[in-house]
């Protein structure tokens, strides 16, 4: 949302080239395992910075909750109970959301022109003004993180706080963390940072311990420090090597003709049904064009 | 907390026990992590849960809940028959070589002095040897077979490692394992802390859990030290505060003590109280016990406390026995209560045995609730369905609610855990007709003094001379009453050691509690909160964090009791010569002529080094006890008693001595607790992380994060009862049910304890039929009602109960 359109170098279904005047420095976010106790203070402080409110839920005999990420809750605490070695229990934790990746699958999904857009500091965000709600960017993404609203059909997902950000102020998960397992600044410092807590693990015996910034993706701007980071899919199925699924590299790619065809498409669509109808609902009709023209 | 906040970051070896900081205590957490990230600190985690605690801990062991002092005690064993104790620091600063009397026994489980009949002990034996100078004998040897050391060694040489493991399931390689880790802090530049809250307040056994950790530290020699102490984590932001001012019932503000129904005489009461000291050249600092009181009594009763009434002492209730919670809701049960005023407070939820607590608030004739939320305890007379299955039409009671703010909609204080007044602002204006807490008991208290004026009645003296000149009588601010609690002169003061020189001006705000007097010339709401609002203005709001020594005492950022001290007992971080025990964390020094340095000494400032006095200036002996003398209701040493409600039907250590001899308990209790037979599984109740008690589950947010109740079981247990993961539960004890969702978790594990096999119930207690969330049934159906037997806080963490699925 809120950084200027000045930072932008990416812009879904966009061909025309992005100001490139000015550079800014990459940040990151990163997410200690290590120091996380799991009080879900960042959930908290997610729906009150953004103002958004899942429902009272129920509780399905796991600590979780709501369960998943939704289109209210951009962050949710996973924990898994695992024992690697007999009898040595150890209860994961971890704050799932966007992971910000530098090659977002989201983006390049995405037929929709600027509905999602990469900022030069790392940040992918999502203009839901523009989005049409085909989903496509939930299919694109390597860590399913966007959510399709049934409100008003439009994806929702963490913005890394870009208004925050703009305006020299931390995410709001970072700034509520009790103990300093969020923290966020330039991404060079974060990894320094990152290095300081593995050289740590390392020495209360994780002798595996490292830093999540997987270069299927280009690397990410949320890096999480994993005491057994040569097994991430223990921590709640953390992908090992994620990358671009194929769909959207077809897409990308041998499709692409086609695929801008049915942008134009899309968007006359949009425009009609927005004159039409207004911007609330994207219609069935609208989504099988789509479909078919791919 | 005998330390603070911000000096955990100073420990070298962090022990969770009886607590869970992580969860209850999230932000105060950050300083574990700080010790972890900065000072390579261990942190250790001992709790019959693997809690989110335990998520971050280097070391995690279970043990079977209700037996930490076992596990304790244990620790005291590894620790002597080891030899690591800090043998300096306990000669010199512990009572290890004083000698006790003659007659003081322990045998099968009993002390000297036992009384069946009332459950009491006579204990006129747990005392020093007095000698013939009138001062306790010591041996400075160590030898004596009645020194407390080896009477120390003696009591806790039966529980070795076996036996530890076998009452609290600990696998002994763990445990022996946490005794090596506690045992490296034995030396003078490591500390160890301890960080502890309901997990072992809420015991039958409770306050002597505490003790036992004191101990375990006094012979570490990590008490005054940085990064050590015993530290509670204090529950509610002000509950220390609530202590502080005195708001138990058998407390006056700062620790002072209401006279029982015997001490109708002044001097008498005070005699006792102001402690001469037990050997020589000590300060016995409580000797200054008749200036708090007095000033305390001029502060309330203005010029009508004279010495010729004795301050107005006779005014004071004189009381018969302690009211606590149980004992009033016991009263209220057997009809003798008329009525209740519940301020702040939600007993219905927070006291055991619902059905016990329905029956007696229904036969009050009224109620009255000072609260920002409408607790269950307001609307306790509402049916609503299998949650409060109550008949409205059976229950008279006339129940009024006062609403109040909360504390965000108030300028005041509150006292955290490390001693910490911080002063703070009001954040927004209270909702419809709420009234700050202060005016609603102003209206009342000025309505019945009306009401004695117009008609006198019995005893209207103390109502109708009661201090009251607030600029604005209906509303007192918090400003002034902060000033009250610091208090002032009420004449000029002289320097007693300089006629000629005025300390303080009439009228004038002291700046602390050594100016107090005895003469009527000084008043003093709380003498502990002296010099948190002096002529400087309000100490309480200072907010300049610098900390030049880096330990983290930043002595100009608000106002902690006593007299600013940020870590109490800081005489002892010296050795007796005056050399910091450990140089890179030194707390105060002698410069020559006086004491002084990173925290305010807590000693007599000119008294130089090599000089008899000892650092614990509080008792009149001088020293940390080991052997708690006759302070205790149940013994000078801390003894393994079962939870009331016991899944192994025995006590190993002594089987005709099971459960705490001097608990109180009432009649028809004792008969109705539960046995393994019929209810095998050991519940405990806790707090999560996503709620706070009873109140936030009024708040959406934190209903979003929990919604709905459950109690966590072992995989194990869930199996045999055919449990699955999401699936309703019903759980009982012999004081009624509650049905919740099933958490199966590898949290919770079966533990092998004397040849059985003892599965645990955690049973979360945060919902209730009020709220946003949904709702639940109040966990306290299920708890007995028997508390402590020298706090009577409830034993809400060990009792029985079953499980099947609903």
């Amino acid at each position: 949302m809120a950084l200027q359109s000045l930072d932008i170098t990416r812009r879904s279904a966009t061909t025309t080239p992005s100001p490139s005047q000015r550079k800014t420095q990459e940040v990151a976010k990163l997410i200690d395992i290590s120091k996380c106790i799991g009080c879900k203070a960042c959930q908290v402080a997610c729906m009150e910075w953004n103002d958004t409110r899942d429902a009272v839920g129920s509780n399905h005999g796991v600590y979780d909750n709501p369960m998943d990420l939704t289109e209210n809750s951009w962050t949710v605490m996973r924990y898994a109970e695992v024992e690697l070695e007999q009898g040595k229990l150890e209860w994961l934790i971890r704050k799932d959301g966007c992971m910000h990746c530098t090659e977002p699958g989201c983006l390049k999904a995405c037929p929709a022109p600027g509905a999602v857009v990469q900022y030069s500091n790392g940040i992918v965000d999502f203009h839901e003004e523009n989005c049409i709600g085909c989903g496509y960017c939930i299919t694109g993404c390597p860590f399913n993180i966007p959510r399709l609203s049934k409100k008003d059909s439009k994806v929702y997902k963490c913005t890394l706080c870009s208004d925050r950000v703009a305006v020299g102020q931390e995410p709001a998960c970072a700034k509520t963390c009790p103990t300093g397992a969020i923290v966020f600044g330039i991404k060079e410092a974060m990894l320094h940072h990152a290095e300081g807590r593995v050289a740590d693990l390392k020495n209360r015996g994780f002798a595996k311990a490292g830093i999540y910034d997987p270069q299927g993706v280009g690397g990410t701007h949320v890096i999480y420090v994993l005491p057994h980071a040569d097994r991430p899919e223990i921590y709640c199925g953390l992908p090992r090597n994620p990358s671009i699924g194929p769909m959207v590299e077809l897409w990308k790619g041998a499709a692409k003709p086609l695929a801008s065809f049915g942008l134009a498409m899309v968007v006359a669509a949009s425009f009609f049904h927005y004159v039409t109808k207004g911007p609330s609902e994207v219609s069935p009709e609208i989504e099988k064009e789509f479909e078919d023209e791919k | 907390m005998t330390n603070h906040w911000v000096d955990i970051k100073n420990a070298n070896v962090i022990i969770i026990m009886g607590g869970n900081a992580a969860e209850a205590h999230p932000c105060g957490f950050k300083w574990v992590t700080e010790a972890k990230a900065h000072n390579n600190a261990k942190l250790v985690v001992i709790d019959p849960r693997f809690t989110r605690s335990a998520a971050v801990a280097d070391l995690y062991t279970p043990l079977r809940t209700g037996t930490d002092i076992a596990f304790l005690g244990g620790v005291i064993n590894y620790l002597l028959s080891h030899d690591k104790i800090q043998h300096e620091y306990v000669k010199a600063y512990s009572n290890a070589p004083f000698i006790v009397a003659e007659g003081y026994r322990f045998d099968s489980g009993l002390f000297s002095g036992y009384d069946e009949a009332t459950r009491k002990y006579d204990k006129a034996t747990w005392a020093y040897e007095i000698g013939p100078d009138g001062y306790a004998t010591v041996d400075e040897t160590l030898q004596h077979p009645r020194c407390v050391l080896q009477l120390l060694k003696t009591h806790y040489s039966r529980y070795t490692p076996d036996v530890v493991s076998n009452i609290c399931g600990t696998p002994k390689d763990a445990f022996l394992k946490v005794c090596e880790i506690i045992a490296t802090t034995s030396v003078p530049d490591r500390t160890l802390t301890f960080m502890y809250a309901l997990g072992w307040t809420q015991h039958s056994v409770g306050s002597q859990m505490i003790r036992t950790a004191a101990m375990v530290q006094l012979l570490l020699g990590n008490v005054g030290m940085a990064g050590g102490g015993v530290n509670a984590l204090r529950g509610h932001s002000n509950i220390q505060g609530l202590t502080d001012l005195g708001l138990l019932s058998n407390l006056l503000p700062g620790y002072l003590t209401l006279p029982g129904e015997k001490e109708t005489d002044f001097q008498g009461y005070i005699g006792k109280r102001a402690l001469k000291p037990l050997r020589p050249g000590q300060m016995s600092y409580w000797q200054n016990y008749g200036k708090f009181h007095v000033s305390l009594l001029k502060s309330w009763f203005g010029n009508a406390a004279t010495k010729e009434n004795n301050w107005c002492f006779d005014w004071l209730p004189k009381l018969d026995k302690v009211y606590d919670v149980l004992q009033v809701f016991e009263l209220m049960h057997q009809g003798k209560l008329n009525g209740y005023f519940c301020q702040g407070f939600n007993p219905l939820a927070s006291i055991p045995h619902k059905a016990k607590l329905i029956g007696a608030m229904a036969k009050l004739k009224y109620m009255v609730v000072i609260d920002p939320l409408a607790t269950e305890t307001s609307c306790f007379w509402e049916n609503h369905g299998e949650y409060n299955d109550v008949d409205p039409s059976k229950i008279q009671t006339e129940v009024i609610r006062l609403p109040s703010t909360c504390f965000a909609e108030e300028n005041g204080s509150l006292t955290n855990s490390g001693r910490w007044l911080q002063w703070h602002y009001k954040g927004a204006e209270p909702p419809g007709e709420a009234k700050p807490d202060a005016d609603i008991v102003a209206g009342i208290f000025l309505k019945l003094r009306e009401l004695y004026q117009k008609e006198g009645g019995a005893f209207p003296d103390p109502i109708l001379n009661l201090t009251w000149d607030y600029k604005t009588p209906h509303a007192p601010a918090p400003e002034e009453l902060a000033m009250e609690y610091n208090g002032k002169a009420l004449a000029d003061l002289i320097d007693p050691k300089d006629p000629t020189k005025v300390v303080m001006k009439k009228g004038q705000q002291l700046d602390g509690f050594a100016q107090l007097r005895d003469d009527g010339s000084t008043a003093c709401g709380c003498w502990l909160y002296s010099g948190a609002w002096t002529e400087k203005g309000n100490m309480m709001a200072r907010r300049d964090n610098s900390d030049p020594s880096g330990l983290g005492n930043t002595l100009n950022w608000a106002f902690a009791w006593p007299a600013n001290r940020r870590v109490l007992y800081n005489r002892a971080s010296c050795d007796p010569s005056g050399k910091p025990w450990d140089p890179k964390r030194q707390l105060i020094g002698w410069d020559g002529s006086k004491w002084s340095g990173a925290d305010i000494p807590d000693f007599k400032p000119d008294v130089p080094p090599g000089d008899s006095m000892g650092p614990f200036i509080m008792q009149p002996e001088g020293v940390g006890r080991l052997f708690a003398l006759d302070k205790m209701a149940e013994g000078p040493f801390p003894e393994h008693y079962e939870p009331f409600e016991t899944p192994i039907d025995t006590n190993p250590l002594h089987p005709k001595v099971i459960s705490n001899p001097a608990a109180r308990v009432f009649k028809g209790d004792l008969e109705a607790f539960g046995k393994s037979k019929e209810y095998p599984y050991a519940a405990t109740t806790y707090r999560l992380t996503e709620h706070f008690h009873f109140w936030t589950k009024h708040t959406r947010l934190a209903s979003i994060l929990q919604p709905e109740q459950f109690v966590e079981v072992s995989e194990e247990l869930a199996k045999e009862k055919g449990i699955k993961d999401g699936d309703k539960v019903k759980v009982w004890s012999s004081r009624g049910f509650i049905k919740a969702v099933a958490v199966v978790t590898k949290r919770i594990r079966p533990l092998q304890v004397n040849g059985r096999t003892v599965h645990h119930v955690g049973i979360p207690i945060h919902w209730g039929f009020k709220g946003v969330a949904k709702s639940g049934y109040l966990a306290n159906i299920l708890t007995p009602f028997v508390g402590d037997a020298n706090t009577q806080t409830p034993e809400f963490k060990s009792f029985l109960v079953n499980i099947e699925k609903a």
